[in-house]
């Protein structure tokens, strides 16, 4: 089941419509936009190729600085693409219309991006990272051989899932959990050092007024997500069954704080008798992970195990809508 | 509350908090002549974090070999030949060319220390770019940056604001903390409290920050 996973995932695109910001058309007529398919675990700068093939005749001279937007809204170029979709249209687009810039990258709010080294600097921190979360550790990492890590990045480019599960088995970093399964070999072993899964959280927030999310007004600046990259953390003896709903609620202790209790809201996970999320602060309109909205009952090491992004991030879009107080 | 690790030379998100505002109040006492180091609370979705957030130092002056070297500018022959020297800054460097540094000091949940982020200013609001930073630095830790340009300096995105922020990377300072603490006699809780000034006291030096000796006396 997790194979079959593991193989949506990578197979995973969406259909783009990219067309070129009408500042920079220098041709008549104006070139017609690219249509690409863009891998959900892949990023943007990485269609950086065709898309130069495509336009290069029309733009204007200079260096090349690009960027992406969405309706104006300047694209974070670390974040894969398939999250990029899930959490900006509320409603899925499709094809998905970005605009590409080859000039002018808006350096006071766009980290600078100089190509595939970027993309894949970014990507092998990412994987340190999670590395350090789930061992302790990135040692497994920053020992790759030169040609592995070239192969692992190369596999990643090319959507090439078998390359990639190679290589990056040998990291041995996962499955999620599995030693936080009660065992008796787990009793004897259990340490003082909880189990961690990497997990990044982008959070919108839509207006109560609304009913239907796909009606959810466009995002047009980055300081209306809430973005939290944070570990989940569960300890051994709390162990056991930890739905989805229960894993959000401790990595958003505010958001979701009764008005009630507190104390109970950091790490007591397993409570049978926990609140539901309609009693709490904020109500959960909407959860996205790879494009599926999932069941909230799912136990989340599984749901972290099948739907990861390559470097064992798993990537969560939430909306939510905040309660009104009651007192 | 778990997560006292000193072993591991990293601390919790409550500990980081604590030790962060006891920090601040020991320099705001030590340091008449700075600016204030301020908590800045975490704002969320409307829900503004009791314990989560960060400290910011604006505006600051750093001890950078350009401000020192500037010092001495009445007989320093090489000044003329000196590529970053021009006519502005052959006056007093403390008038309208110094460069003006933000610093925030904010906690990372994945590797569970603070991390420092940073960013220059000329003295007309324009940010500085890395390798003008870098041109300022303190000797030592430009050697640093030249052997491993990506595991020490790298420019992310600041965990709280949405802009670029040059910051030096986190994923060794539980290593380094583990030996400075196992020096001294910070073992149990209470002590955590002191972290923070340890940290600084390494990281300062890279980025020219001088901490006062005093913070470190009991108050």
């Amino acid at each position: 089941m997790e194979e079959e996973a593991t193989k949506y995932i990578w197979e995973g695109a969406i259909p783009l419509q990219i067309k070129l910001h009408e500042s920079e058309i220098t041709s008549f007529p104006p070139p017609p936009p690219l249509m690409i398919l863009g891998l959900r675990i892949g990023y943007l700068p990485l269609l950086v190729p065709p898309l130069k093939a495509h336009f290069s005749s029309t733009l204007p001279p200079g260096t090349d600085n690009v960027w992406f937007d969405y309706k104006g809204l300047p694209l974070k170029w670390y974040i894969p693409t398939g999250v990029l979709f899930d959490l900006l249209c509320a409603e899925p687009e499709r094809p998905w219309n970005l605009t590409v810039h080859f000039r002018g990258s808006p350096g006071d709010v766009l980290t600078p991006c100089e190509g595939e080294e970027s993309v894949k600097w970014s990507y092998i921190n990412s994987l340190k990272e999670a590395a350090y979360v789930i061992n302790g550790n990135c040692k497994n990492v920053m020992n790759m051989s030169q040609a592995d890590q070239y192969d692992l990045w190369q596999s990643l480019l090319k959507g090439n899932m078998e390359g990639y599960l190679k290589i990056s088995s040998k990291l041995k970093l996962g499955p999620f959990g599995e030693d936080s399964l009660p065992s008796e070999e787990s009793e004897i072993v259990a340490s003082s050092r909880p189990s961690r899964i990497p997990v990044r959280l982008y959070i919108r927030s839509v207006g109560e007024e609304i009913v239907d999310i796909e009606d959810a007004p466009i995002i047009d600046s980055w300081d209306k997500i809430s973005y939290i990259n944070r570990p989940f953390e569960i300890y051994k003896e709390e162990g056991g069954y930890v739905s989805l709903k229960q894993a959000l609620k401790s990595l958003l202790p505010e958001t979701f704080n009764t008005n009630s209790s507190q104390e109970e809201s950091s790490t007591n996970v397993k409570d049978p008798n926990a609140p539901d999320f309609e009693d709490d602060n904020a109500k959960l309109r909407l959860v996205r992970v790879q494009g599926i909205e999932p069941d909230m009952d799912i136990p989340f090491f599984w749901l972290a195990n099948c739907l990861r992004n390559p470097e064992f991030y798993l990537h969560i879009c939430v909306f939510i809508s905040k309660q009104p107080k009651l007192r | 509350m778990r997560g006292v690790c000193t072993r591991s030379g990293s601390l919790s998100a409550a500990d980081f908090y604590a030790s962060a505002i006891y920090f601040s109040q020991r320099w705001n006492e030590t340091n008449s002549d700075f600016p204030n180091w301020v908590w800045i609370p975490c704002s969320r979705l409307g829900a503004i974090s009791e314990d989560e957030g960060y400290l910011v130092l604006e505006k600051i002056k750093l001890q950078t070999e350009r401000n020192d070297s500037n010092l001495e500018l009445n007989n320093c022959d090489s000044c003329a030949n000196d590529e970053l020297t021009d006519e502005a800054t052959l006056v007093d460097v403390h008038s309208h060319d110094a460069h003006l540094y933000d610093l925030h000091i904010a906690y990372s949940f994945t590797y569970k220390v603070p991390v420092l982020y940073f960013r220059g200013y000329k003295s007309d609001g324009c940010h500085l770019s890395l390798d003008e930073i870098k041109e300022e630095l303190p000797s030592h830790s430009v050697e640093i940056l030249q052997k491993s340009k990506w595991t020490f300096m790298t420019q992310e995105e600041h965990p709280y604001l949405n802009t670029p922020w040059y910051t030096l990377h986190p994923c060794g300072t539980g290593d380094w903390m583990k030996l400075l603490l196992s020096s001294t006699s910070y073992g149990d809780k209470a002590s955590l409290i002191q972290y923070l000034p340890a940290w600084l006291s390494v990281i300062g030096q890279t980025v020219g920050l001088r901490v006062p000796l005093e913070l470190y006396s009991p108050s």
